[in-house]
């Protein structure tokens, strides 16, 4: 029992340590590529419990500087299949669990 | 009843009277006399008027098309030009009403075809609502593409772990390249590298598995033969026995060439080597250098193509990776499997002193005393400066110095390393070039020659004189040992036989002599090292893989103990040996 509860520790220690953004898929300029990335970053720590309202800053943002109709998804475990404009979609994983898919599409 | 009432009999009441009813007045006089001045009398009028009015009313309207009308309409717009309001319409119309006595119009009368309007509580106010103009469309949307994921807890943990294996890379290779002086261009060279062929490696190792697990699953027959299948007719034929096809190894690009070379791998048993090129001197053209695996006969595991025929080859003993080949042009070249490329490792050239004959054999021998490589060729040019051109050559499997070469007039010469110039021994053999020489794998002092003039020959290296002859009935293309019997050998002949013989059962006659190709010459036959099969080449370009019966394997006769080790085998050799010598020893 001890054992398995250090290990669950060390997983938990694990991921914390590796929780570094990493971009699983994109295809937006450099730019736009890591402004985005460091706002989902914030997003995410600012409300690290709550995936509503972290999606709901970053899509605000996103609608400001970059134009209108901008799609975030924040979440642990699910699939997807999305239409996007071409250059603007960004799928990164964060904080070891976290999956987060920005797209825009008007 | 009242009292004035007509008073009827019954019958009369039931009388029915008819009444009709008519459009004709009943008020309207039927006897109507009028007097006529033309007939002087008085004479009833036939048509009576029926019509009665019930009330006359005389009304105001004038029908508007009609022409009184029109004369109204005309005089007002005459006198009043102007659509006025009504009261002023009004006195105009009483004005106009004097000049024509006649009309009963009224002011009703003429409004009506007029429509007037009042400017004081009449107003009219016509407006559109504002229509957004159309928005003109960009003439091209922004172009959109799809995208889809799975994001699952292990899908973010495999990418985070690969993720940190790549940065370990990183830095290990940081620290490795930093000294060299292009380092910062290699290590991107080796990143795009690495990152390509990661991919490609994984699906092509796993795409290799599954290559064989197909082979094996459509040649399941044949894998099942080659474990298991022991032809028990064996037991009837008795001495005799039988070679089963087993695979066919064949490439596309092979079909022009012929086998010159075969040689199993001695550390991976299932690995084997083809040399093609051709035996034809006035057609040469490119040569290949094939490698197939047994568990996979549709395609080779390694090709190199090369310039010229391959001649011959051999595979390193204990460094099974460095193949050593021969070639038509007289080069040598080794090739190292493990490295990519079809290059070869190393190749003579002019310079450094390659043949100028076709090269016939190549061997590897053990390293010298710096750890180089050495191998030895063998080819028709002047051979250390003696007239006699060699065709084969074998080195004694446990004496290091002593060899074999077999000349093209059909002599064979003993040599030693040492004596570059002289040779120890000659045997006058055959009278056609000698195609091998082979040292027997047990016994020391045997050694085996075939040729092109039809016969088999085995000696002794002591004896001048061969110890058993064997004609085969066509020209002997190859012959080698059985490593597991120091008495069985096997020959190919040029009309597509495979003769198998041992000695210890039979010594005239083989014990299996089977036609394995129509129309075609066997050029090479080798057996292999740990299973009881034997390739056999052809001019075509194919090999034959064929799995000997139980009499062909026999180490032991029948019912006599069966004792192991390479001793027997050399007991079992000298036996019949000394069997043909007595009689020589007597008789001399």
């Amino acid at each position: 029992m001890a054992g398995t509860g250090e290990g669950k520790k060390e997983e938990a220690d694990y991921k914390r340590m590796n929780s570094f953004p990493l971009i699983r898929h994109t295809d937006m300029p450099e730019e736009m590529r890591v402004e985005t990335m460091e706002l989902c970053v914030t997003a995410c720590e600012k409300f690290a419990t709550n995936n509503e309202s972290a999606a709901k800053m970053i899509k605000e943002s996103m609608d400001k500087k970059f134009g209108s109709s901008w799609h975030v998804v924040i979440g642990e475990g699910f699939g997807f299949e999305v239409t996007h404009e071409v250059k603007n979609l960004l799928y990164m994983f964060f904080g070891g669990s976290l999956a987060v898919c920005v797209w825009k599409c008007s | 009843k009242p009292p004035e009432q007509l008073e009827l009999t019954e019958t009369e009441l039931k009388e029915e009277i008819t009444r009709t009813l008519t459009a004709n007045n009943p008020h309207a006089p039927q006897n109507i006399v009028r007097y006529s001045f033309k007939e002087r009398s008085y004479k009833p009028a036939l048509v009576v008027d029926q019509m009665a009015v019930h009330f006359v009313m005389e009304g105001n309207l004038v029908y508007q098309d009609s022409n009184e009308a029109r004369r109204l309409e005309a005089n007002l717009t005459v006198c009043f030009p102007q659509v006025t309001p009504v009261e002023d319409g009004a006195e105009a119309e009483k004005a106009g009403e004097e000049y024509r006595p006649d009309s009963a119009a009224s002011k009703a009368d003429k409004k009506e075809p007029k429509v007037t309007k009042n400017q004081f509580n009449f107003s009219e106010r016509a407006s559109q609502t504002l229509n957004n103009p159309l928005r003109k469309l960009p003439t091209e949307p922004p172009q959109r593409c799809t995208f889809s994921a799975n994001a699952n807890q292990w899908e973010i943990y495999d990418a985070y772990v690969e993720e940190l294996q790549k940065q370990e890379k990183n830095k290990e290779k940081q620290k490795t390249i930093q000294l060299k002086k292009d380092g910062d261009k290699k290590k991107k060279k080796m990143m795009l590298t690495e990152t390509q062929n990661d991919d490609i490696n994984k699906v092509g190792k796993v795409a290799k598995i599954i290559e064989r697990m197909l082979h094996q699953n459509t040649f399941d027959d044949i894998a099942q033969d080659f474990k298991y299948f022991e032809d028990a007719s064996d037991e009837f034929r008795g001495q005799q026995g039988t070679i089963l096809p087993l695979w066919k190894f064949h490439y596309d690009k092979t079909k022009k060439l012929s086998v010159t070379a075969l040689c199993w791998n001695k550390k991976y048993p299932d690995l084997f080597s083809v040399g093609l090129g051709s035996y034809n001197f006035t057609k040469q053209g490119r040569g290949m250098l094939v490698f197939y695996s047994l568990k996979n006969s549709a395609f080779p595991e390694y090709i190199y193509p090369t310039s010229s025929s391959v001649l011959c080859l051999d595979i390193h003993e204990q460094r099974s990776y460095l193949v050593a080949v021969g070639f038509y042009d007289g080069c040598v070249a080794v090739y190292n499997l493990k490295r990519e490329g079809q290059e070869p490792v190393y190749k003579s050239t002019a310079k450094t002193g390659k043949h100028t004959d076709p090269v016939w054999q190549v061997c590897w021998h053990n390293d010298d005393m710096d750890n180089n490589h050495n191998f030895y060729s063998v080819s028709s040019d002047a051979f250390s400066s003696l007239l006699a051109c060699g065709t084969s050559m074998d080195f004694h499997k446990q004496i290091d110095y002593l060899f074999l070469v077999g000349t093209e007039e059909g002599k064979i010469h003993k040599c030693s390393k040492t004596y570059s110039r002289q040779y120890l021994e000659t045997y006058a053999a055959h009278s056609m070039p000698v195609d091998t020489v082979k040292w027997n794998h047990f016994h020391p002092n045997v050694f085996i020659s075939c040729s092109s003039d039809w016969t088999v020959k085995i000696w002794d290296h002591t004896i001048n004189t061969p110890m058993f002859t064997f004609d085969l009935k066509a020209a002997v293309g190859d012959v080698a040992w059985a490593p597991y019997s120091s008495t069985v050998f096997a020959a190919v002949t040029t009309d597509g036989t495979v003769h198998v013989f041992d000695l210890n059962i039979n010594k005239y006659e083989p014990l299996c002599q089977q036609a394995v190709v129509a129309k075609h010459r066997l050029t090479h036959i080798e057996f292999n090292p740990i299973h009881p099969i034997i390739i056999v080449g052809d001019d075509r370009g194919y090999v034959t893989s064929y799995k000997l019966s139980p009499n062909l394997r026999k180490k032991q006769m029948k019912g006599q103990e069966q004792p192991k080790g390479p001793e027997v085998e050399v007991v079992k050799m000298e036996k019949l040996l000394s069997l043909l010598r007595e009689p020589e020893q007597n008789t001399v």
